[in-house]
């Protein structure tokens, strides 16, 4: 079968030498196509005697099958080529900056508060809240505060406009968080532990102060809590919100007419080139104020103080947020300057939890 | 709270260091402020003697000196006219640091000649204001330490002085004899004891003093007083000036000095009268109102009836425990001076001294609460104090009334003192702190010492006992779980759901705001507030004078400060309360965004654009997605007035709003002064309802593998139809058949009228159509397409678009 191999021969030459598609289905036309010279010879297999044909049957078949796997890979080599030679004309500057997507981002008093309510949420604290409009009773009378202590004086409290004629006390803007504790305790009772963040008003506005500001209270009150356990938990907290591996605290007699015995609590801190650092140095840095919650003040919430005993504090949230950040003015914080919501935001996704820590 | 080592010394027999003093004073709930100690800044300098002292060869003023110092003999170059030989003077060495001109000295030239120091003055060394010439002292050793000199002659230069924070609570810290009592009680040192004279009567008291039967119960239980003639009322001697110059009182005279003296001394507030200017009995009453008195300030008060005063025959002379009158003051003509000693209500006194806006040390003291069984004890030592130093004689005692009996008793129980406070404070320990501070044990009963008023129960026992023992040495005790095991959630729904708002929003592109709940009153009228229900009475500014109604007003300022420094595009929101009431309780939760300006920075795609309303459709709707409102909701154009009227709606669910989204109302913008479009949308978070059940199972999946088809409609309608009417429309052909809705285009403005007719646009829909039991045949398919458009254009009253 000489002629056989003449054939492939010429076929493969001409797979090899076909310039592009076009030419390459000129070929297998001319040798596989319904009218192809090979296609033409098996055609003829049916005149030949049963040997015969089961000899050049196979040679043919062999023959088919060659040529068409270099038609395929022909095809493929100049397809391969083509888009490469596509892609080569398809630049572009890739140093063009990407679309524009809007960059939002969170207030450090919120990201704060969420930090204080992962880390007391553990220590099981529900977070508890109450009217910024509050009146006398809860804002004061209630804490231990009568209407006449001096206490009240150095308050610097807001008063709300009392129409002629309703001679109710004027109801004030909350001059802290602590009325938080009589709402939560005259609606749950005892045991509970709550956290109460949110905004109070003082009438005060300087380098260091404006007129409204963050505390955060917290209150734990059971059968034995203890002022022990107060600093344990004060601990743990500073610990765990300053992210550091230890944190000293000192706890320093004060009065506050809503507990007894308080205390104001310092923590230790150095500072080196203006950088603060929390639970290092000689130096100390009062934080909070706290104390044992008065008996009258849980006799004010319908808590028996012969059965109940616990802790209660109150802390600037603005404060610690400058304090951990780094962040130099609290007015700035009420100024939603763009600049500084960039600067000091915190983004979308950048929720504190424990397991993945509280900042990043 | 302000007063010197040494007057502390008075009345604490102590060995401790001031820096152990203070550390104490700070433990003890006495929190030092400020320690003016000037030891430290003259410790350097020592003392000198001139040996000899020549004009200088280059300089008319200048001498050139030889000076004895403990390193041998010196050249200094002195510009003092009194610098010759033989003075003791002080010396600074070149290194030392010269508090006075704020140098730190080196070896210096002077016109050419070598000067190893300087010899200070007074002014150099902060002593006083003495620059005639350099110090000489009249005594001392060369090579002494200037302090140890002071300290040996002038004491009272190198007398620390402390200032110290009083909580409102111990009115017996405003006496040195109280802070004392409380070091002796931590164990500093021991309280020296305090001797009442006998005061022997030279004749009787010619003014008589009489209270007012109305004040005797409450407001002056008792008033006591004593003449004293015939003394001298000069300066007062040094030691006294220079007690109260240290805590920053101006000596007077030495009557009054004296008086101030046991105020701060002994939180024993007196007062003198010129005896001379007094007429007739003395009474203590309560005002009539309308009286005026000529106050020691030097301002003429209107008194209001009710304000107790002590007048004589002439009318009011002193308002009673908060300031003398002018007239009837001493003065260094006084010869014969009548003392006052009283005890008056603390709350009587601060409703006066507040009404009059005076701030006394009287008042601050009496308001508290003085102890009122030192009145008479209090009386006879000043008595004696004038007597001392102003001479005199004495006269019996002028009183009316008694010292109130202020007597109670609190248990002391051992055991609870240590739950509390969680430290072990044996109970021997617990009772020999209550005794040091004036409490009488009886059992298990303590009685409070009579200047301790503000000692009220048990607890406060608790108190004292801490602070002695010191909250410092307490050590923190784990506070276990209330329940073991994984802490359960301890969010709110409204708490999660304001979370979820804030995250939400930020992921939007919105940069948080946290802005003031008090806005200006034009700010508030035009969202709706501004009455007088949510006005505060005394407002720090005329920009924070109403509770805010929205939240809105806030972010619109805040939009205008950020485009006044250069930033017109921005997204801006803020989650918190708004007050819809002066009530405790009229708040609601907002959660607001503004957006103004452009979308998107400019950039080479076109991504940028003016924002737009659906804009802030697109975003509310997402919050309200985020905070689990249905998909379903109705939107009406109710909008309240700060809004576009013709582009804002209201999302809602039956009568119940969730939202308010659009374009804000151009007459707010202008007159807040943000530089407009804006648009803005409000969520009211509680408004969203809670899912009916809770539990975190999700329906089953329900999908179909038979294929969803998808058919376009377009129909022309008059321009004012909502899109809204003809998607329920279609949405209505079918129910069970119909997947979905979408409006994908609409057609409008000029080009879609002269198409279309005059007053008319264009919308298409597509509608999603998934069979869910065998495939949709075009017949079927047709049916329902029939019936979207009969439905539609029956709604709209509008045609299928040909």
């Amino acid at each position: 079968m000489d002629g056989l191999d003449t054939l492939k021969a010429k076929y493969l030459s001409a797979v090899a030498t076909a310039a592009d598609e076009a030419a390459l289905e000129e070929v297998r036309l001319a040798a596989l196509g319904k009218k192809g010279e090979i296609s033409a010879m098996m055609a003829g297999l049916g005149k030949m005697d049963p040997d015969a044909r089961k000899a050049a049957g196979a040679s043919l078949n062999a023959l088919k099958d060659e040529i068409d796997a270099a038609l395929r890979a022909r095809k493929a080599g100049l397809a391969d080529a083509a888009l490469d030679a596509r892609l080569r004309t398809e630049w572009l500057d890739v140093t063009l900056p990407g679309r524009p997507r809007p960059r939002g981002t969170i207030h450090p008093v919120s990201q704060v508060m969420e930090e204080l309510t992962a880390i007391f949420a553990d220590m099981g604290f529900a977070v508890a809240e109450g009217p910024q409009v509050e009146s006398d009773w809860f804002n004061f009378d209630a804490l231990n505060i009568p209407p006449e202590h001096p206490a009240r004086q150095e308050h610097d409290t807001f008063f709300m406009h009392r129409a002629p004629g309703d001679d109710r006390p004027p109801h004030v803007l909350r001059t802290h968080t602590s009325p938080v504790q009589i709402r939560a305790m005259t609606e749950q009772g005892a045991p509970i532990r709550v956290i109460a963040p949110g905004r109070v008003y003082r009438m005060d506005m300087d380098q260091t102060h404006t007129p409204m500001f963050h505390q955060v209270e917290g209150l734990a009150i059971g059968r034995d809590i203890s002022m022990a356990n107060l600093k344990w938990t004060l601990e743990e907290f500073c610990r765990a919100f300053f992210e550091v591996d230890k944190v000293e605290l000192r706890f320093r007699a004060s009065h506050f007419p809503f507990t007894e015995p308080s205390a104001e609590v310092d923590i230790r801190y150095s500072n080196v080139g203006g950088q603060l650092r929390i639970g290092e140095g000689d130096k100390w840095m009062e934080i909070l104020g706290s104390g044992m919650v008065h008996p009258k003040v849980l006799a004010a919430a319908g808590v028996n103080p012969d059965e109940w005993q616990g802790f209660a504090f109150g802390m600037g949230i603005d404060r610690i947020a400058m304090l951990k950040y780094g962040i130099p003015d609290l007015r700035a914080f009420f100024e939603s300057d763009l600049r500084w919501l960039r600067h000091y935001g915190f983004a979308a996704l950048d929720m504190p939890d424990l397991a993945g820590g509280l900042s990043r | 709270m302000k007063f010197t080592l040494s007057w502390l010394k008075d009345h604490l027999e102590t060995g401790a260091t001031l820096e152990d003093i203070l550390y104490a004073l700070t433990d003890l709930g006495l929190e030092v402020e400020e320690v003016t100690d000037r030891t430290a800044r003259l410790a350097p300098f020592t003392l000198a003697k001139v040996l000899h002292a020549e004009q200088h060869p280059d300089a008319d003023k200048l001498r050139v000196c030889r000076v004895l110092t403990d390193e041998g003999e010196k050249q200094i170059v002195c510009g003092a006219p009194n610098a010759r030989a033989g003075i003791t003077v002080v010396l600074c060495k070149p290194g030392d640091y010269v508090p006075g001109i704020d140098v730190t000295l080196g070896v210096g030239k002077i016109r050419g000649v070598e000067s190893h120091g300087m010899m200070a003055s007074e002014r150099e060394l902060e002593l006083s204001d003495e620059h005639n010439g350099i110090i000489e002292l009249p005594s001392g050793e060369v090579g002494e330490k200037f302090t140890d000199w002071l300290a040996k002659n002038r004491p009272e230069v190198v007398d620390p002085m402390i200032h110290i924070k009083i909580t409102p609570n111990r009115p017996d810290a405003l006496g040195v004899r109280g802070i004392a009592r409380d070091l002796a009680a931590r164990g500093l040192g021991t309280l020296k004891p305090l001797d009442i004279p006998a005061i022997p009567a030279a004749f009787p008291c010619p003014i008589r003093v009489e209270i007012d039967p109305a004040l005797k119960a409450k407001g002056c239980p008792l008033f006591a007083g004593r003449l004293i003639r015939g003394v001298r009322n000069g300066p007062s001697p040094a030691w006294l000036q220079a007690r109260l110059t240290a805590i920053g009182l101006r000596p007077i005279s030495a009557l009054v000095d004296i008086t101030n003296f046991f105020t701060f001394a002994l939180n024993r507030p007196l007062h003198v009268f010129d005896a001379a200017k007094v007429h007739g009995p003395l009474r203590i009453h309560p005002a009539q109102g309308g009286e005026e008195l000529l106050a020691l300030d030097g301002k003429t008060y209107a008194l209001r009836a009710g304000m107790m005063v002590i007048s004589d025959d002439n009318g009011p002379e002193s308002l009673a425990g908060i300031m003398g009158g002018e007239v009837s003051g001493c003065t260094e003509a006084t010869t014969d001076v009548f003392l006052e000693s009283a005890f008056w209500d603390p709350i009587t006194i601060a409703t006066t001294g507040r009404a009059l806006k005076i701030n006394s040390d009287a008042r601050y003291r009496f308001e508290r609460g003085v102890d009122p069984a030192f009145t008479l004890p209090g009386l006879d030592l000043a008595t004696q104090m004038i007597l001392d130093l102003c001479g005199g004689e004495a006269s019996d005692l002028a009183m009316d009334g008694a010292v109130p009996d202020t007597t109670r008793a609190y248990r002391l129980n051992p055991a609870r003192v240590i739950s509390l406070v969680g430290m072990d404070i044996p109970e021997e320990e617990q009772r020999r702190t209550l005794a040091a501070l004036g409490f009488t044990l009886s059992g298990d009963m303590a009685t409070p010492p009579t200047w301790r008023p503000d000692i009220l129960g048990e607890a406060d026992l608790v108190e004292e006992v801490a602070r002695i023992a010191s909250l410092t040495r307490l050590e923190g005790k784990p506070l276990l779980r209330s329940a073991p095991g994984v802490p359960k959630p301890i969010l709110t729904p409204l708490q999660s759901r304001e979370k979820a708002a804030r995250r939400s929003l930020a992921a939007l592109g919105y940069n948080e705001c946290v802005t003031y709940s008090f806005i200006d009153e034009q700010a508030a009228t035009l969202f709706g507030g501004g009455s007088d229900a949510v006005r505060v009475d005394n407002p720090i500014s005329s920009e924070m004078t109403h509770l805010r109604p929205d939240l809105l007003p806030g972010l619109l300022r805040a939009a205008a400060r950020n485009q006044a420094r250069g930033f017109a595009d921005l997204a801006l929101c803020e989650i918190g309360p708004a007050f819809h009431g002066g009530e405790p309780g009229e708040q609601h939760l907002q959660a607001t965004g503004l957006l103004v300006g452009q979308t998107a920075p400019r950039d080479p795609y076109g991504s940028r654009r003016p924002v737009d309303v659906f804009d802030a459709k697109a975003d509310a709707e997402a919050i309200l997605a985020a905070l689990g409102a249905p998909a379903r909701v109705q939107i009406t154009r109710k909008v309240a007035s700060w809004w576009h009227p013709g582009r804002s709606g209201t999302i809602g669910l039956g009568p119940n709003a969730l939202a308010t989204f659009g374009e804000v109302h151009p007459r707010i913008l202008s007159a807040l002064g943000v530089k407009g479009p804006a648009m803005a949308f409000t969520i009211l978070v509680a408004n969203v309802p809670l899912p009916k059940t809770k539990t975190p199972t999700r329906p089953a999946l329900a999908i179909s593998d038979l294929q969803a088809v998808e058919r376009d409609f377009a129909f022309v309608v008059d321009k004012g139809v909502e899109a809204l009417t003809a998607i329920n429309a279609a949405q209505g052909a079918d129910k069970a058949l119909i997947e979905s809705v979408r409006l994908f285009d609409q057609f409008t403005g000029e080009k879609a009228e002269s198409q279309m007719g005059a007053g008319k646009k264009s919308i298409a829909l597509t509608v999603r159509l998934q069979p869910t039991e065998k495939t949709l045949t075009e017949s079927e398919i047709d049916s329902v397409s029939a019936r979207i458009i009969e439905k539609v254009t029956k709604a709209t009253g509008g045609t299928l678009r040909g």
